[in-house]
């Protein structure tokens, strides 16, 4: 048997998160429509850089997860939750994931130390990207990385080695990179100008969220977290990013799934609204009864996370497990409600298809997370 | 007694406690005590049981009345009285039916069913068929109703009739409050898949039903059934069910505790189950905080359709991992179901063909797509024929 589940904190929403999400979304309508962010697509652009000062400094969200001592909200998990709700339900291209999510619950992870106290100023401050120098397929319960190795000198560290899939690679101003030093596990800062880094994008599926490689050759590096901390503290940040991804994923699911509805409304065939096919009703009909479901389910690890409970390891592959499937799902019959306007380019059924089947392999696929359930509840494999 | 305190409900409690010791009044005597001192349902008006009060304070009068000793009432002492007879005679009742009616109700002491499905009319309520025919002072019934829990304890009836079928379906129907005991109302087991025979088939042959038990008026039945079943479904309070509740619980035990079952296949089922037995598990809990924060949402429907689904999906893989266990049966006796008595303890064939009737009775999951559809996501209506055709003239 299992230990019994802890009581379920509240699922609901505050009404200091409803008004940051009235905020947010009256911003987005605003500044991120989906015309801007298929516009995007064809620069060579993919970061909306004024869409993200606002997000970042102006409202200030990209302190939302750093205590108020370096400069950030202090808010919980349950805040930033709604945030990714609602830059979910934009596919906004800011690097928000990895900033605000990853790379802020690394840093705030490690021990306190002059070099992570003002990365986390900067990053708090919407002045610097952060991300976590990690394929971004990586779970929380994976080994860790032995891509990059360390070695002293020059009053430092000097990083070597390579980071395939690092989300926001080739726009971070700080990285947190996993490195092995004397065969032992560590945290390192690299600072995004160092000389011997090189950073390249990847052309990506979802063009909205890149992902890029790291080659490190002698970088200078300053150690942030040492082998008594380091594997404990990479483990947090992909166990916070997974748990709050879901909330993104819940966000872009209820847009996918509201896009189609507004289509079954006005689209006539056969002299009827589409709307009032069965096929179609009940089709409709189930996936908002998912995302009801993955929305309790994303409030539940939102929640954990918030509070710091014994849970959340649970609670996070368990949103995972269900939200990203359920994002999918609902991107993927939007595109087939829509019928052929919903496969063209000029639509933007393709837009939710791309970021819900990327964030599906984003910190470990349904299928890792439910193998790490399995493990977590004591349902052996067989 | 306008905008009642919890104070004054306190009070209430400690006077009731004092007069009538809970802990050495006989229950049914306590219950009746409790009814005259209008604290069965607070919400409901004075003289019917309640003080008029808001309804959040029925938690008030449930804390106190554990405090003083008394064993919680049993809501399976007549659960259809008092889930959905109550409220339809508070309502719609006359002051005799409720002076008559509501204090046996609540004592359990006069057990409710209700006759409103038929063999020609499930899904499609409306166009059910018994007939009402005005005799003078009385109404002479004729019809078959079907799928009655509780039938055969039952003293009173809600009957819903046909009373003009000239008229289009909804338009025509007249709801009555039925003594059970009047002559032709024969009540015959109806058994179902499992063996057991959970519910009734009622045959209804010249029962003579005085107007003066006529719910509101004649042609409103619609109306009044659906104050009916509007609280066929209204969620209790109470805590969140425990982790690992349901059919899940022996799943994950048979998994634990019998390695030899194990397969790489039924392990993606066995953790597929838990995984959605612990999300619809969320997700109830979510709409009981939003009904306790006074929200009540629209997702009940969705949990229902989901309850039943991850029953019949979690009793099939019961079955699989029983092996040969899942071969047997254990007892195919017609026994009914009486009141108060879950049927527990049953082998996993008993659960998996229960569970068939889990997408259907109280509403198909496909009637409660068609309900999400229309309320919720309001999407255009499917087109119908049959509403405002005289209801005789429906193809049937």
């Amino acid at each position: 048997m299992t230990s019994p589940a802890p009581e379920i904190p509240s699922l609901l929403y505050a009404d200091i998160e409803e008004d940051l999400r009235a905020t947010l979304r009256g911003l987005l309508a605003d500044r991120c429509a989906w015309q801007d962010v298929l516009a995007r697509v064809d620069t060579g652009e993919p970061y909306d850089e004024a869409l993200w000062k606002a997000v970042a400094e102006d409202l200030g969200l990209a302190g939302l997860l750093v205590p108020e001592a370096f400069g950030g909200a202090g808010a919980t998990a349950r805040e930033a939750a709604v945030a990714l709700e609602e830059l979910g339900r934009s596919v906004a291209p800011i690097p928000f994931l990895a900033s605000a999510i990853l790379a802020t619950t690394a840093l705030t992870a490690c021990g306190a130390s002059d070099a992570r106290d003002a990365a986390l100023g900067r990053l708090a401050a919407g002045t610097a990207v952060g991300t976590l120098a990690v394929p971004a397929t990586m779970w929380p319960t994976a080994d860790f990385p032995l891509s990059v190795t360390g070695a002293p000198g020059d009053g430092g560290l000097l990083l070597t080695g390579a980071v395939t899939s690092v989300l926001a690679a080739d726009r971070a101003d700080l990285l947190v990179v996993p490195a092995v030093v004397d065969g032992a596990p560590q945290l390192a800062l690299v600072d995004g100008t160092a000389p011997g880094l090189t950073r390249t994008r990847t052309t990506t599926l979802d063009a909205t969220r890149p992902v890029g490689t790291l080659t490190l050759d002698g970088v200078p590096a300053v150690v942030i977290a040492d082998a008594g901390t380091a594997p404990a503290a990479l483990r947090a940040a992909l166990t916070a990013g997974a748990a709050l991804l879901a909330s993104e994923q819940l966000g872009v699911a209820e847009r996918a799934l509201e896009e189609a509805i507004g289509y079954l409304r006005t689209r006539h065939q056969f002299g009827r609204p589409i709307g009032s096919y069965q096929a179609l009703r009940h089709r409709a009909a189930d996936l908002w009864s998912d995302i009801a479901a993955s929305r309790a389910t994303a409030r539940y690890a939102a929640a954990a996370l918030a509070d710091g409970s014994p849970d959340t390891p649970v609670a996070a592959a368990l949103a995972q497990s269900y939200c990203a499937d359920v994002a999918v799902h609902a991107a993927e019959d939007c595109v087939q409600l829509h019928g052929g306007i919903g496969f063209t380019w000029e639509h933007p059924a393709h837009l939710y298809v791309k970021r819900a089947m990327s964030s599906a392999l984003l910190l470990g696929t349904a299928d890792r997370h439910r193998a790490a359930l399995a493990e977590l509840v004591n349902l052996p494999p067989a | 007694m306008a905008d009642v305190t919890a104070e004054q409900i306190r009070d209430r409690v400690r006077e009731l406690a004092a007069a009538h010791d809970p802990a050495t009044t006989d229950p049914v005597a306590f219950l009746g005590h409790r009814f005259d001192a209008g604290l069965a349902w607070v919400h409901f008006p004075e003289g019917c049981g309640g003080l008029g009060a808001s309804r959040a304070l029925q938690e008030v009068v449930e804390r106190e009345l554990a405090a003083a000793g008394a064993v919680p009432a049993n809501p399976f002492r007549n659960p259809i009285g008092l889930g959905m007879g109550a409220p339809t005679v508070a309502v719609h009742g006359t002051d005799e039916h409720r002076a008559r009616l509501l204090r046996p109700l609540w004592t359990g002491e006069e057990v409710w069913c209700q006759l409103f499905s038929e063999p020609g009319a499930g899904s499609d309520l409306a166009g059910l068929a018994t007939r009402a025919v005005r005799e003078g002072d009385d109404w002479v019934v004729n019809g078959q109703k079907v799928w009655t829990s509780f039938a055969h304890k039952a003293r009173w009836a809600m009957l819903l009739a046909r009373t003009d079928p000239d008229l289009p379906k909804h338009q025509g129907l007249t709801y009555f409050f039925l003594d059970m005991t009047l002559p032709g109302v024969e009540v015959r087991p109806l058994r179902q898949a499992t063996g057991q025979a959970e519910f009734n088939e009622v045959f209804l042959t010249d029962v003579r039903i005085p107007d003066s038990m006529r719910a509101d008026e004649v042609g409103k039945g619609w109306a009044v059934s659906n104050t009916t079943l509007m609280n066929e479904r209204v969620a209790i309070g109470g805590a969140a069910a425990p982790r690992e509740g349901g059919p899940v619980k022996p799943v994950a035990a048979l998994w634990r505790d019998r390695p030899e079952v194990r397969t790489p296949g039924l392990h993606d089922r066995v953790v597929g189950a838990w995984v959605e037995a612990e999300v619809a598990r969320l997700a109830n809990e979510r709409i009981r905080q939003q009904l306790a924060a006074g929200r009540p949402g629209p997702e009940g429907s969705a949990a229902k359709i989901a309850f039943a689904k991850i029953n019949q999906d979690t009793t099939r893989l019961w079955l699989e991992l029983a092996g040969e266990d899942g071969l047997a049966y254990d007892d195919w006796t017609m026994r009914r179901v009486d009141l108060g008595g879950s049927d527990g303890g049953r082998g996993p064939g008993y659960y998996y063909l229960r569970a068939k009737g889990n997408s259907i009775e109280g509403g198909t999951s496909e009637i409660l797509r068609g309900v999400i559809a229309d309320r919720v996501l309001e999407l255009p209506r499917e087109p119908r024929t049959d509403t405002k055709l005289p209801w005789k003239e429906i193809p049937r």
